[in-house]
């Protein structure tokens, strides 16, 4: 295999607990976003617009959509003889057995993968945010300040600096402190979670890492401070344009909304950066002789009879005569019947939704089982779910995958409650 | 159905598509927002499991080569069989263009005699239906014909249009006794769909003789001429069936595609239709947008009004204007308060601020590729 200057890595094992019933059977890559993508195809599509056509794909929670995702990596032009893109999961080895433990243990178990394309550098890329971004420029800063690492970075609000990781660096943007989430922030400079390394060095600091019985085996918390510590020349890139992460169900509700502004920060309709995902084979989208959308995306193989506005339609789904959706995400081929009216929801794929049902209204509770991720108000229906006609759901209402007309106890499903498979609660 | 491969003639140039054949195969236009004739007739052909297919291709094939590529999109990029493009060549005896059908097939034998397949159907390039041919194979087999020949009822066209045709007569046994090519007085309302299966050996047998008469037309020449000493059956088609072979076609076809049941029946059933994929976001409707009873593509962003319209990928309709009963093809650009009314409008064709546009129904307006009105 011919050298390959830089090769790709990207992290798509974590499960995105707080992104709740949206996970429960795919790992957050995987997680549907814009109408017609996944999460992933922004850092994959970023690799190949960079010129990066070597990446591996570290896969552990639920892999089984993101594979088929992914595949043999076709959308992104990234089915090559030399390089393309290699799926990298756990795997038996003759001893330790492991899962990977943390970020930098998934790449430190498939060193063997790196050598044996032998890069000078790696990035480290993860399937949690929606940004495009140039690697290459990143990677030139990274040679020019001869670097050992390079960690690219966000300017965020000083308010909210503390969810972060936060640089400080000097005039030449070498980083001189990096702190986790601290309760006082310094600095406004946050880590995106994209680092490029030069491989020898990353390569010795895996091994010694991985000895360290202390370490959780994570860049963040291990290898950079390590890193740091010993004085390596480590530089922070500046990075300017849209960056969002999508890890809450509030952000990804937020992130996908931003897309349907008049002039939106965040562009996919430029064709010098754009965004590959796999084409579902449907044919254009119809709108109905009563059918109305405004302020919303809406994608191909739709049938929109009814009313649409400020919402973001995957390909597939039926929208039927009388119904009405606002502010809602509804994932591919999902149906929603006549006269329904869903507010503030997310809908994932295959949901069915029956006719006459009302979906966010009433008043304002937080969710009782998992208050920490559904709290903003927005309901989130998990995949192949059903929802009886009639029903009536208030707000941060969850419904699990594939509950049935059977799991219902009542049409009547108060704010801040769940409906689970076989055994009813609602709280 | 691998006992079977497919050939497509994608036939000679149709003057009476006009400006949109200027510089494309008629079997390469734009079709429901996001299709190419061809892609209809390619994928009842892998839906019904056929993996072999040769396209027998002549006049300005470049825009049908670059649709078709490697067949990826149609799961024809195979190590065994998959996509044959058949472009005319020169060699030895041959003289470049194909003199006809048959001569387009007959130039390309080797293709057919290399192959194993039992069974061959022929099918032109530029006809919109959805059509299991195992069907077709079926019926073929049962009734023990040499040839095989589709046929539909065309009562639903206009009789004028019934010239454009070949019109067939049957006898009580199903057999197929008469065919006329292009009647000028057309007589009867059974018209042949330019499909036909038999015996590869048998094509192989009846275009060397041809040719060696000097005929190459496979209606004219091979058919008609074969009527009483082949058993020629016929095999009627009911569904929806339309050829893109005269502007009121074009028209008509695109606008049946905006109805639910022509878009059961031609998208969801019987297998997927495939084309060639554009990698376009989805389609994004604005604040001011009103669209009604109409077909929208991905990748367009729409401020203003669409009634009763086709709108292909990329296209962009600005504030104010108002669009109804056209077809607009890619990447075209309406910009604010432009009116159009009974139009077809080409690829990337920009129409300027406050222009309007006004055909009818039976004369739209054509503007070809990449004009700025």
């Amino acid at each position: 295999m011919a050298t390959k200057e830089l090769v790709g890595l990207l992290l798509a094992g974590g499960q995105g607990s707080r992104l709740g019933v949206l996970t429960s059977s795919t790992a957050k890559p995987a997680v549907p976003y814009g109408g017609k993508f996944r999460i992933i195809d922004f850092p994959l599509s970023n690799c190949i617009n960079s010129g990066i056509d070597t990446v591996g794909v570290f896969t552990q929670y639920e892999p089984l959509e993101l594979n088929a995702h992914i595949g043999i990596g076709k959308p992104w032009d990234l089915d090559r003889n030399n390089g393309g893109v290699t799926i990298l999961s756990p795997y038996l080895k003759s001893e330790n057995n492991d899962w990977f433990t943390g970020t930098a243990n998934a790449v430190y178990q498939n060193i063997h993968y790196i050598d044996k394309v032998s890069p000078e550098y790696v990035v480290i890329l993860s399937g949690d945010h929606i940004y495009k971004m140039d690697y290459a420029k990143m990677l030139a800063a990274h040679k020019k300040n001869e670097a050992d690492a390079t960690i690219s970075v966000f300017e965020v609000p000083i308010e909210e600096a503390s969810r972060f990781g936060l640089m400080h660096t000097d005039e030449n943007n070498r980083i001189l402190e990096f702190e986790e989430k601290p309760a006082k922030p310094k600095s406004n400079l946050a880590s995106m979670g994209v680092y490029i390394f030069t491989w020898e060095i990353l390569r010795e600091y895996l091994i010694r890492d991985d000895h360290n019985e202390a370490s959780e085996k994570d860049f963040g918390k291990n290898i950079i401070p390590m890193m740091l510590d010993e004085n390596k020349r480590m530089f922070a890139y500046a990075f300017e344009g849209y960056w969002k992460d999508v890890g809450t169900i509030q952000s990804y509700w937020e992130s996908n909304m931003d897309l349907i502004e008049r002039v939106p920060d965040f562009n996919l309709f430029d064709h010098n950066w754009k965004i590959y995902t796999t084409n579902p084979v449907m044919p254009a989208h119809y709108i109905g002789p009563n059918g109305s959308v405004k302020k919303s995306i809406v994608a191909e193989g739709c049938m929109v009879y009814g009313t649409v506005r400020n919402s973001i339609i995957f390909p597939g789904v039926i929208i039927e005569e009388g119904a009405y959706i606002e502010d809602s995400i509804i994932m591919s081929n999902s149906v929603i019947g006549k006269n329904s009216k869903i507010y503030k929801s997310i809908l994932a794929e295959k949901v069915v939704v029956g006719e006459g049902v009302e979906i966010g209204v009433g008043e304002m509770v937080v969710n009782t089982i998992k208050p920490d991720i559904y709290n903003t108000g927005i309901n989130v229906i998990a995949e192949s779910a059903y929802i009886p006609d009639h029903a009536i759901l208030g707000k941060n209402v969850v419904i699990h995958k594939c509950v049935d007309a059977s799991d219902y106890a009542t049409l009547n499903i108060a704010s801040g409650g769940t409906v689970f498979k076989g055994g009813t609660r609602h709280e | 159905m691998s006992r079977v491969l497919g050939i497509i003639i994608t036939g000679g140039r149709k003057e009476s598509m006009k400006e949109l054949v200027a510089k494309r195969s008629v079997s390469a236009i734009p079709v429901g927002g996001k299709y190419r004739a061809i892609d209809f007739v390619l994928s009842n052909m892998i839906n019904s499991g056929i993996d072999k297919v040769g396209v027998v291709t002549q006049y300005s094939f470049r825009s049908l080569m670059d649709h078709l590529g490697a067949g990826k999109e149609w799961d024809l990029d195979r190590r065994n069989n998959g996509l044959f493009m058949f472009p005319p060549y020169l060699a030895g005896e041959n003289t470049g263009w194909y003199r006809g059908s048959a001569d387009g097939m007959y130039s390309n034998i080797s293709f057919l005699k290399r192959s194993t397949d039992e069974y061959v159907i022929i099918a032109t390039g530029n006809c919109i239906y959805k059509m299991d041919f195992n069907l077709l194979l079926e019926a073929h087999e049962k009734q023990e014909a040499d040839i095989t020949i589709m046929y539909r009822d065309m009562s639903d066209f206009d009789p004028v249009e019934l010239k454009e045709f070949g019109l067939i007569k049957l006898n009580n046994e199903g057999r197929i006794i008469d065919l006329r090519e292009k009647p000028e007085t057309p007589d009867g309302k059974l018209a042949s769909l330019g499909i036909y299966i038999m015996k590869r050996t048998l094509l192989i047998e009846l275009l060397e003789e041809s040719e060696a008469h000097g005929h190459y037309d496979f209606v004219k020449d091979i058919l008609i001429r074969k009527l009483d000493k082949l058993n020629i059956m016929g095999y009627e088609y009911k569904g929806y069936w339309r050829s893109l072979s005269s502007i009121s076609m074009f028209y008509n076809c695109n606008m049946d595609m905006i109805n639910p049941e022509i878009r059961q029946e031609l998208f969801n059933t019987d297998g997927k239709v495939f084309t060639k994929v554009k990698d376009e976001t989805p389609t994004k409707y604005n604040e001011e947008a009103v669209v009604n009873h109409s077909i929208i593509a991905d990748g367009c962003i729409i401020e203003g009004e669409v009634y009763d319209s086709v709108l292909s990928r990329g296209v962009k309709i600005g504030r104010g204007a108002v669009v109804r009963n056209s077809i607009i093809m890619q990447d075209t650009v309406i910009e604010p308060n432009a009116t159009l009314d009974y139009v077809i409008l080409d690829k990337e064709v920009i129409v300027k601020e406050g222009k309007t546009l006004k055909g009818e129904r039976s004369f739209p307006i054509i503007v070809g590729k990449h004009i700025e009105i």
